[in-house]
């Protein structure tokens, strides 16, 4: 149901949302009437007038402790009720269909694991978790779509995150939300999600036209608890790896990843399968190492993701692993692209 | 013009006239004084705070960059600053004690450190600078003064804007003590008013303090 | 002691006369004055910006100026808004005024340097607002009043010049806060004990404590960004191995209690009105009092919740979430605690009372909605929408805005010895009230529907409401133009009006209207509660003298 003051709920999570938007909605309303309300009925019954007495009232010490407390509890229980939906908005699912993303000053750049590049909009299966890794090659930008609810900025020099899972196909209105120049306003995309016959042809190679905007789903997500009921069977789980696309299709990212630690001779420090002697490489090996948590030189642990990959690649001395020696690794930095890291840490991470 | 309550009792000087008395008027210019100082904590706090967070980030790139800085020219401004703070103070006592030549000899003695520490600053700077060590944007250091990562250049950056605020503050320091000079050598400090020189030893200790964290940390720990 | 004093049967007004007595002045007043000058002038300069804006939305598409220019107004909008009207405002013009009377006092503890800081506020936005002009050729700054990196560094160099007229303009900030602090600590009457302080005193209290601990960071924030731009130092530059983010913690270290500074004044003199206009003493005044403090603390620790989306961790998000709850909750109380004092009070409607009204129902909404930004969910779709326009709008407009006006309207015949006429008050008050919530209130459904802020084009879908908005907005400006000519009218023509003419137990109209220059004849001795209004307590008396 798209209540007019709300985009269509795309997902169960932007559902869920909508039940704690409501909600404070309800609750600002119910504040607000018993606030001014009081406020007009006061400024009637008490308007000046001969022979009104007024009464000498300093404080009510019940009356305060009251409007102390039960704000504070209402306010404690709206940030758990915030915080758990968040908590599932800052989480991607481990199965997540990967897009790279690329900002610029004003155009998207959207790369799918096999290595095909896309401008200005992108395409995502329905039914299936999808998880948009994004970097910007200049200044802030932000990635929103109002339909799934989700929106983070995007940092040049890092990775950022945000995951959807889209119930309603069609296209849904994407957004630069963060203040990049001239064009900010012109730095739009689309976000076209397929239906299971599509995604199949889109794998395929297939040109998948202009989408019609999407609409309400089929049935009331609401209705059923969360649960969306759009009439198609359950896809089948997708094993990411095995997504393959059209030979003629560009080059994979794991296969560029492969090309450009041939070129570097990363092999010369770091261990590309099992069987290689670890003894006597400087660095720690690729085999496993994505997800993996780790002992730094400085005590502390860290879990090496997209952005650790990332940081030791361009300033290995940033974070040294414990039982390695800083200085060794010189920084790659100013010498990969976004797009050459992109690969190396799909590489990276497809060595298990 | 501020209207003065004028005293008729020879040992009380004048005061403003919406304080009660001239003790009132000091007490109050020195929590302003203090306060203005809590202020300039606060500015100096936040850029500490970048230092530490970098640092914290890039802990090798730092370190291996500080070993460019020359701990004896530091040390040495150290001391300059260390010396200068006794001198200042001699200057509030002998003010307060209508010690006119004193005063003023005192007052020159710290405005001469004070040079003294912009000279060793000079050297410093254009040292660095004929090595092309710079901020990190026109940083062009070569071979043993070769940058090994931006993180590594932006100790620099931090360098030079810690070290560069801390001297602009040294020369308003220096103009201030030039003027309560002028007016310790026209007499105007007594026992009942010395406020303007209290208050400039205020700051300049200030300043040496803020110098007393930055040596360390920029040139000893990096 | 002999006092040198002004003539008797003179006031502050008329003791000294020309520019030039105006331009050294120390009195307090006078520079009260000035302060209300100047920032009355920056807001109809911030307010033709603002008209500039509604003008181009009135369509979707291009209306009447591109993007690039849009850019530029929406950027000096905040800017001067931000840093030249809503800051400065209430402390340095009517706390400037009021203040030292409603402490007994001559004069703030520092006269030199109070003039000091009205010459650093000119001097700050002489360097802001010249840059409109450009630099060098470059054309005017673009970067928002946020100036976030890497954007603000590879933009017009012109940005400079506001960056240098926001530092000089912070430390005007950062030195009346001081001169406040030292003046309620050292210069209260005889008889003025902590227990009794008005409330619009508290309030300019912690508000000075703000002022002097997070604008220094400002200062050093806008400092590190000119460096950035003209030597390089990169730390907020990704491309240099910096990090944009930090630039955004510090920024929002000082702007977030900034918007404190713009509140709680505001929340002072509301404090100070509802007691006179409803002849009761103000309910709960230890915790609106203590609140004021509570606010001020807790503000200093909720920064990161203007950078939900920026990429910060889950575990700051967590915390920055929870604080903001917290910080509502003294504010409730103050809301409470107001409307309570209405109860079973005799209420009038004079102009200051119907700003009291209007700014209880735009802060209601303001308030109300910073809960839904506070959550973190929540705030991921609002955030840099106009929902996010809307509610800051409805807080700073419906509480500083309100309050200065209502403010203005109740210290007018003290300030001047003149009467305004209440039917044209009445008249701007419902234009202001009406205009400004059909301009902003339409925003926050278009920021819940996606429309993101900052864009100079929008889609269609968005066009009805925002033709509302802009509608809307017109009125109110109209509203603001109405005030300003029958203010101008009282200030010229307007009856005489009596030493106190609402019949207020607050010290400052315990003297003649215009005050002497120096406020009292004798230094006051205080007895009583300046919120003592009882049963029997005598309504105001005739108005004019």
């Amino acid at each position: 149901m798209n209540p007019g003051y709300l985009p269509i709920a795309a997902s169960d999570l932007a559902t869920r949302w909508d039940w704690l938007y409501d909600f404070l909605i309800g609750l600002s309303i119910f504040f607000t009437i018993l606030v001014l309300g009081a406020m007009i009925w006061f400024a009637i019954a008490y308007r000046r007038r001969p022979g009104l007495r007024t009464k000498y009232i300093t404080d009510h010490h019940g009356l305060e402790l009251l409007w102390t407390a039960i704000p504070t509890v209402l306010l404690l229980g709206i940030f758990v009720w915030g915080y758990a939906i968040y908590s599932e908005m800052a989480t991607a699912p481990a199965n997540a269909i990967e897009i790279r993303v690329v900002a610029q000053q004003w155009k998207w750049n959207f790369q799918y694991e096999d290595g095909k590049i896309i401008s200005d909009k992108f395409y995502a299966p329905m039914n299936q978790p999808v998880k948009m890794i994004m970097t910007s090659q200049d200044v802030l930008h932000a990635f929103s779509v109002p339909n799934f609810r989700i929106k983070s900025d995007i940092v040049p020099g890092m990775y950022t995150t945000v995951w959807f899972e889209a119930k309603v196909p069609g296209r849904h209105q994407v957004y630069c939300t963060a203040y990049c120049g001239a064009n900010h306003s012109l730095m739009l995309a689309d976000a076209y999600v397929l239906t299971d016959q599509q995604w199949a042809d889109f794998k395929r190679g297939k040109e998948i036209g202009p989408l019609p905007d999407a609409h309400a789903p089929l049935a009331s997500n609401r209705s059923n608890s969360g649960e969306a009921n759009s009439g198609l069977s359950d896809p089948p789980a997708v094993d990411r790896d095995e997504v393959s696309f059209d030979q003629a299709a560009p080059v994979s990212l794991v296969a560029q990843g492969k090309q450009l630690v041939e070129a570097k001779a990363c092999a010369s420090c770091h261990a590309e399968d099992a069987k290689a002697d670890n003894s006597q490489l400087s660095g720690p090996s690729f085999v496993g190492l994505y997800g993996s948590k780790i002992s730094l030189d400085d005590g502390t642990t860290a879990v090496i993701d997209d952005n650790y990959l990332r940081e030791s690649i361009e300033n290995p001395a940033a974070k040294i692993r414990k039982g390695f020696r800083a200085g060794q690794m010189p920084p790659y930095q100013g010498q990969v692209s976004e797009s050459d890291l992109s690969a190396l840490i799909a590489y990276i991470r497809s060595l298990k | 013009m501020s209207q003065t309550v004028v005293s008729t009792d020879p040992g009380v000087r004048h005061h403003a006239h919406h304080f009660d008395s001239a003790e009132h008027e000091f007490d109050s210019a020195k929590q302003g004084m203090w306060l203005f100082l809590v202020t300039e904590v606060l500015m100096i706090g936040a850029i500490f705070v970048a230092f530490m967070t970098f640092r914290g980030l890039y802990l090798e790139d730092f370190q291996a960059a500080h070993k460019l800085l020359s701990v004896p020219l530091g040390a040495t401004n150290t001391v300059i600053l260390i010396t200068s703070s006794v001198t200042m103070v001699l200057g509030v006592t002998s003010a307060q004690r209508k010690q006119k030549g004193l005063t003023v000899l005192m007052l020159f003695l710290t405005f001469l450190l004070a040079c003294g520490f912009l000279i060793v600053k000079y050297i410093e700077y254009t040292g660095k600078f004929h090595h092309g060590i710079m901020p990190a944007g026109l940083y062009t250091g070569v071979n043993e003064f070769a940058a090994s990562s931006d993180a590594f250049k932006l100790f620099f950056s931090f360098y030079f804007v810690m070290t560069g605020i801390h001297a602009a503050h040294v020369v308003i320091g220096m103009g201030l003590i030039l003027w309560i000079m002028r007016r310790a050598a026209r007499g105007e400090f007594t026992g009942g008013y010395y406020t303007p020189v209290e208050l400039v030893g205020f700051y300049w200790h200030f300043v040496d303090l803020v110098w007393i964290f930055l040596f360390p940390m920029l040139y000893l720990i990096g | 002691m002999t006092t040198h004093a002004s003539p008797a049967g003179t006031n502050y007004l008329n003791w000294e006369k020309g520019i030039w007595s105006w331009m050294k002045t120390l009195d307090h007043k006078r520079i009260g004055l000035m302060y209300l000058a100047s920032v009355l002038f920056f807001f109809f300069v911030g307010g033709m910006f603002a008209m500039i804006i509604r003008w181009e939305h009135l369509s979707g598409g291009p209306t009447v100026i591109n993007q690039a220019t849009y850019n530029q107004m929406f950027t000096y909008h905040g800017v001067i808004m931000v840093f030249l009207v809503v800051i400065p405002a209430i402390p340095a013009a009517l706390g400037n005024f009021i203040l030292p009377m409603m402490l007994g006092a001559k004069d703030v503890a520092f006269p030199r340097l109070n003039l000091f800081s009205y010459y650093l506020y000119v001097a700050g936005a002489i360097f802001a607002s010249s840059s409109l002009f450009g630099w060098f050729g470059n054309p005017p700054a673009d970067t928002g009043w946020t100036f976030y990196t890497p954007y603000s560094i590879r933009t017009s160099p012109t940005v400079i010049l506001v960056l240098t007229g926001a530092f000089i303009a912070g430390f005007s900030s950062i030195l009346t806060g001081l001169n406040f602090i030292v003046t309620i600590h050292k210069l209260r009457a005889p008889g003025l004990t902590w227990g009794k302080l008005p409330l619009f005193l508290w309030a300019l209290y912690a508000t000075s404590v703000v002022q002097v601990l997070a604008t220094p960071v400002l200062a050093i924030t806008l400092l590190l960004l000119i460096l950035e731009k003209v030597i390089k130092i990169g730390i907020f530059d990704a491309a240099l191995g910096g990090d944009p983010v930090l630039f955004q913690h510090f920024f929002w270290f000082y702007s977030h209690p900034a918007v404190y500074i713009m509140a709680l004044p505001a929340f002072g003199i509301i404090s100070e009105m509802i007691p006179v206009f409803t002849r009761k003493p103000i309910f709960g005044y230890k915790a609106i009092a203590y609140s004021s403090f509570g606010i001020a603390l807790i503000a200093f620790l909720v920064w990161g919740h203007h950078m939900f989306v920026s990429g910060q961790s889950e575990f700051a998000n967590f915390t920055f979430s929870l604080l903001t709850m917290l910080v509502a909750v003294p504010t409730g109380v103050k809301v409470f605690s107001w409307v309570g004092t209405m109860y079973k009070g005799s209420i009038s409607y004079e102009a200051p009372m119907l700003y009291v009204f209007g700014f209880l129902e735009l802060f209601m909404i303001g308030g109300l909605t910073g809960v839904f930004l506070g959550t973190l969910a929540i705030d991921v779709h609002l955030t840099q929408t106009y929902f996010v326009v809307a509610h800051f709008h409805y807080v700073m407009v419906g509480s500083t805005l309100m309050a200065l006006i209502g403010g203005m309207h109740f210290w007018f015949p003290k300030m001047f010895g003149k009467l305004y006429n209440e039917r044209a008050a009445a008249v701007g008050f419902w234009m202001v009230l009406a205009g400004f919530n059909l301009t902003f209130f339409p925003q926050f459904i278009l920021g819940s529907q996606g429309m993101p802020r900052r864009y100079w084009s929008y889609l269609p879908e968005f066009t009805f409401l925002n033709q509302v908005s802009s509608w809307g907005s017109f009125l109110l400006g109209l509203g603001f133009l109405w005030i300003a000519i029958y203010l101008a009218y009282a200030l010229l023509k307007g009856e005489r009006a009596s030493d106190n003419p609402w019949g207020s137990l607050g010290l400052e109209w315990q003297t003649s209207t215009p005050p002497p220059l120096e406020n009292f004849a004798t230094t006051p001795t205080v007895k009583e509660w300046s919120y003592d209004y009882r049963p029997g307590t005598p309504l105001p008396g005739s108005k004019t003298a």
